[in-house]
Formats: structure tokens, sequence, C-alpha cells
């Protein structure tokens, strides 16, 4: 292993990570409820009177965070390495997994882990584990 | 009141993940590949985000219910069943594959990125297989009974 000291950003994550965490905080002070997102997304499929309003402003509000963000300063540059192939795979299987695995990177990993759930730390292991082994095969055994 | 709460949280989400660098998959990826030059950014994300979060977790323990009076939902499942852990295996394939999980997929769709709406649709077509499939299981479980 080498640390690629170019590419790390220890404050802008540190920072970034503090409003994901304030955004989940407020979600949860105030609406009480856990902000994961496959789950706030995945519950517009099983619409319920009530229901359908909190989740269509969340993901509204994620939707237009990159507008708000570039009236203040330049948006990142974005890399996407695979193809759309791969892409339409990956999406497939996330959607998939993060709604039989109840939870992803933001309600099992974020919320869950804050929260000490036996859950989300099982989930946040195996899915983490699966994304370091799946990138491994990818660039260094070059099977997939 | 509850629909602005969301929206706002749901604004800083998406503003924290762009801040962050988890809104581009290359970055993501980087953090993924441990045996390459690994770049460990993302461990941090996940500190700054689990240590705020704790602390909101831990100022509304002994409450019912939240600043402006609604219940306080928390999931009631505690078992880790083979059901959380396939799907969270099947969910860090997909992760790993393209560097983009649920929240990053909104973000890059909101910023009109051509490969960013292919992998949000495809994850929404997984969230609807997610349901016929399950629709399937519960009219099986009925006419077993």
């Amino acid at each position: 292993m080498s640390i690629d000291w170019n590419a790390f950003t220890p404050s802008q994550s540190l920072a970034g990570g503090a409003m994901i965490g304030a955004a989940t905080a407020l979600f949860f002070m105030l609406n009480g409820r856990i902000a994961g997102i496959s789950g706030i997304i995945g519950g517009l499929l099983r619409p319920q009177a009530g229901d359908i309003s909190w989740r269509l402003t969340f993901v509204f509000g994620m939707l237009l965070a990159p507008l708000a963000y570039a009236a203040f300063a330049a948006l990142p540059e974005i890399r996407i390495a695979g193809g759309y192939p791969t892409l339409a795979l990956a999406g497939l299987l996330v959607g998939l997994g993060t709604r039989y695995g109840s939870g992803c990177t933001s309600g099992h990993g974020v919320c869950g882990v804050a929260r000490l759930s036996p859950r989300s730390l099982a989930a946040t292991l195996a899915f983490m584990a699966a994304g370091f082994a799946t990138v491994f095969a990818v660039r260094h055994l070059a099977i997939v | 009141m509850y629909s602005f709460a969301s929206f706002a949280a749901g604004l800083l989400f998406g503003a924290g993940l762009i801040v962050a660098g988890m809104a581009n998959p290359a970055k993501v990826l980087g953090f993924l590949d441990v045996a390459g030059s690994w770049d460990p950014s993302l461990a941090l994300v996940m500190a700054g985000a689990v240590g705020v979060g704790a602390a909101a977790f831990a100022l509304m323990r002994r409450r019912r219910h939240t600043l402006i009076g609604a219940p306080l939902r928390l999931p009631g499942a505690r078992k880790v069943d083979r059901r959380l852990v396939i799907g969270s295996l099947v969910f860090g394939v997909g992760w790993g594959l393209a560097g983009i999980c649920p929240g990053p997929a909104l973000v890059l769709a909101g910023q009109a990125s051509a490969k960013g709406l292919v992998f949000l649709a495809a994850m929404l077509a997984g969230n609807v297989l997610f349901e016929l499939f399950e629709k399937k299981r519960e009219r099986k479980a009925r006419t077993r009974a």
C-alpha cells in the first residue's frame, strides 16, 4: 500500500463529512427520521398516504445541491471511469443490494454506525469489504 | 415545516457530499483501492459525519419526540440476518464497480451527468425489481399460510 498524498484532501473531506453529519442531525432532531438515502428513495415505490412529500422534498434538495453549490464556487471536477454497461450493472446491483440490505452508506454507514446499531455495523463491514474486494479484482486481478 | 426541514437536510447533505469529494466517483474508487495508490480521504468523511451524527443521536437519546414534536422513528430490527449481509455485499460490489452509492447518484443526476443519470436509472430499476420480488414472496407466503 502507498498513500496518494496528492489526492488526499483531509480538511475538505472532514468538513464535507461534518456537513453530512449536520444534515443527518438536522433531519433526526426535527423530523425524527434516519437520513438513509436508499430507504428514502425506496419508500417512494411503496407510496403511503402522508409519507410521500417529505421524501420528495429531501430528494429534491439533494438534486438541487450542485446548483446551490455552483452559486458560491465552481463545482469540482468529476470523473466516472466505467463505461455505460458497467454503470448500468453497478446501478442495478446498488438498487437491489441496498433494498435487501435495508440501507446504504448513509443509513447504515453514517446514521447506523453513529448509533452503534449492530445491524448497521455488520452491513457497513459487508459493503466496505465487498467494495474493497471489487476494486481489487477490477484493478489488480483483471478478471472482471 | 417537515417538508421544509427535509428539503434543507437534503440540500445540506448533497452539498456535504460535493465538499467531501464523495460526489466524484474517481475519488471514491481511489479510497476503495487500498492495493494501489490509496487516497484515505473518505475515512475522514466518515469520521466527520459519524462524529457529528453521534452527538445528535446522543442529545436526543432520552427524548421521544423531536424539537418540533414529531415522534422519533428508529429502526426496530436488531438481528443481523442473511438478507442484510447478502444485500450489503451485493451493494458493495456495485459500489466498487462504479464508485457511486445512492446519495452521490442523486447529486450526479442533479449535475446532469449522463453517466450519473444512467447509474440512477439502473439503480431505480433495481429498486423496482426488489419491490416485484417482495410482492411475489409475500403472495407465496400468503398462499402457504
